[in-house]
């Protein structure tokens, strides 16, 4: 669960966070919408403690998000997936290294590895890629990359920033079939996007914000349904 | 453990490959560093030999009028002796003096053709017990009638020493001023390439990689600059020195310097390997508290 509690994120004296208390359940599907400045990425960056709030307080799970340091906060990112708009991959390395190499930094084996990744690459259906380098490949297929790099620890949560704000209608509605496919597998999703066309069509939890504060929440006409259901349906 | 430690060096090693020109400015600076610091070491060594070697052999020498008799000898003898400073004495004849001479100079013969026992004096060799008593057997030998001349080590001694005390100094200003020189640039490379891998630094903080694994090929980069370098300007001065050996050695006749034995080379290597491991490792780790904001 993660759970926000009266924050307040100032820069430089800016409000870009205005008293946010919000819980996301385990396995949730959440949109979250607003203009470009309403602080959809500031909120992201705080569950990953890139950045710390001003003031109040945030959990995941148990762990107090801003109270973490050192090696705890690498502990969290790594239960934590991240894909951007810009998909954020590394240029000189393949599709299959980009996909590794979290699976590096955690100081798998070799053979681990490359079991792991074959796996991911057949989930995303991206075999035939993954001798290219992110230049070689499409936006959808480099969004895709970026999807199962995140994807390839198992993280409990997947956040997405814009994650189809570079691509043309067909791979965005590619994306979203993956995120709802691993959304059914029982990870938890908050994404942040600007495409109405999406939460028009796909029912999830919408939260609007706007100059900081949160003006829609629509936990109220969307039951939670329980993680063990959702894996069945 | 291993695994990680090998993909570590892998970056390291790809990201230097990578640059080639920016290893190789950095490689350059090192490598002249530490060979100039190497030569300074080795001259004073050197010098501390050759300062040790005169030490040990306090002696006077006093050269002899030519008809100088064998009971005024063995009375300068007696009187040396009696002052209780006197380690050996040892007589040289004019014989035994051209012999030295044709033994020195065998390679020479022009030097050899003209000279004779004749022109040469017999000389008297004494041996102090410490240093320090040498000016007091000097002085008795130089008012002697039968004495021409007096060769006195202690001002030898005194000119080396002085000598020994610069090139120590020195040589210590210009192996700290090389060393900081070394850090330096460690620390401007290894920064200009945390600036390059900005991206690939920040994937790997959002991916979850702790603070030192981004730090650690950094690190390793500059350890491979350090002791690469530091491998390549010793083997310069191994190779260097033993070429000028046999110049070397004519120059320093009987003084145990030359030719250099290969222990003294391998400690130079290993001691420039640690301090170029140590010159690396540092200059990495400022550069990357400075500008690796993880």
């Amino acid at each position: 669960m993660i759970k926000f509690n009266s924050i307040h994120k100032n820069f430089n004296g800016l409000a870009a966070l205005y008293d946010i208390n919000l819980e996301v359940s385990d396995g949730e599907f959440v949109f979250l919408v607003g203009p470009t400045g309403a602080g959809k990425s500031t909120l992201l960056k705080l569950i990953i403690r890139e950045e710390v709030p001003s003031k109040g307080t945030l959990f995941v799970d148990d762990l107090e998000v801003p109270r973490l340091s050192g090696s705890s906060i690498s502990q969290l990112r790594r239960r934590i997936g991240i894909i951007f708009q810009d998909f954020k991959l590394l240029q000189n390395r393949t599709v299959f290294e980009n996909i590794s190499f979290p699976l590096e930094i955690a100081g798998l084996h070799k053979e681990d590895i490359e079991r792991l990744t074959a796996d991911m690459l057949d989930l995303i259906n991206l075999k035939e890629q993954k001798d290219l380098f992110p230049n070689q490949i499409s936006g959808g297929e480099a969004q895709k990359t970026a999807i199962a790099r995140a994807m390839i620890q198992k993280p409990e949560i997947l956040l997405a920033d814009e994650p189809t704000g570079n691509l043309d209608l067909k791979s965005a509605w590619e994306i979203m079939q993956l995120l709802s496919k691993l959304n059914n597998l029982g990870t938890t999703i908050i994404m942040a996007t600007h495409n109405f066309d999406f939460i028009n069509s796909l029912h999830h939890r919408n939260i609007e914000i706007d100059h900081g504060k949160i003006t829609k929440d629509t936990l109220e006409k969307n039951l939670k349904k329980p993680k063990s259901e959702k894996k069945k349906t | 453990m291993l695994d990680t430690a090998k993909r570590q060096l892998n970056t390291a090693s790809l990201r230097i490959a990578r640059n080639p020109y920016q290893a190789i400015g950095a490689i350059l600076v090192f490598v002249l560093a530490f060979f100039i610091g190497g030569l300074f070491v080795l001259i004073t060594a050197g010098s501390s030999i050759l300062l040790n070697y005169f030490e040990s052999k306090p002696q006077v020498t006093a050269f002899f009028r030519d008809n100088t008799s064998a009971e005024e000898i063995e009375e300068i003898k007696k009187t040396l002796a009696s002052t209780g400073y006197v380690a050996t004495t040892r007589y040289i004849s004019k014989e035994e003096a051209l012999e030295i001479y044709r033994e020195q100079n065998k390679k020479e013969p022009l030097l050899l053709e003209f000279v004779t026992a004749n022109i040469l004096p017999a000389s008297l060799e004494v041996s102090a017990t410490e240093v320090k008593h040498l000016p007091v057997l000097a002085d008795i030998l130089t008012k002697q009638e039968a004495v021409e001349d007096v060769i006195f080590q202690k001002d030898i001694i005194d000119t080396l020493t002085r000598w020994t005390t610069i090139i120590r100094n020195v040589g210590l200003g210009i192996v700290l001023f090389l060393i900081l020189t070394s850090l330096f640039t460690t620390l401007i490379v290894i920064g200009l390439n945390i600036a390059l891998h900005k991206d690939e630094i920040e994937i790997m903080r959002l991916v979850g990689a702790t603070t030192w694994f981004i730090r650690v090929p950094f690190i390793l980069e500059g350890i491979i600059y350090g002791t690469f370098s530091a491998l390549i300007s010793t083997i310069a001065i191994w190779v260097g020195v033993e070429y000028l050996s046999p110049i070397l050695s004519s120059l320093f006749q009987g003084i145990p310097i030359f030719p250099v034995p290969p222990s003294t080379f391998i400690l130079l290597l290993i001691g420039e390997v640690l301090i170029g491991a140590i010159i690396g490792t540092v200059g990495s780790l400022i550069a990357t508290w400075r500008y690796l904001k993880v």
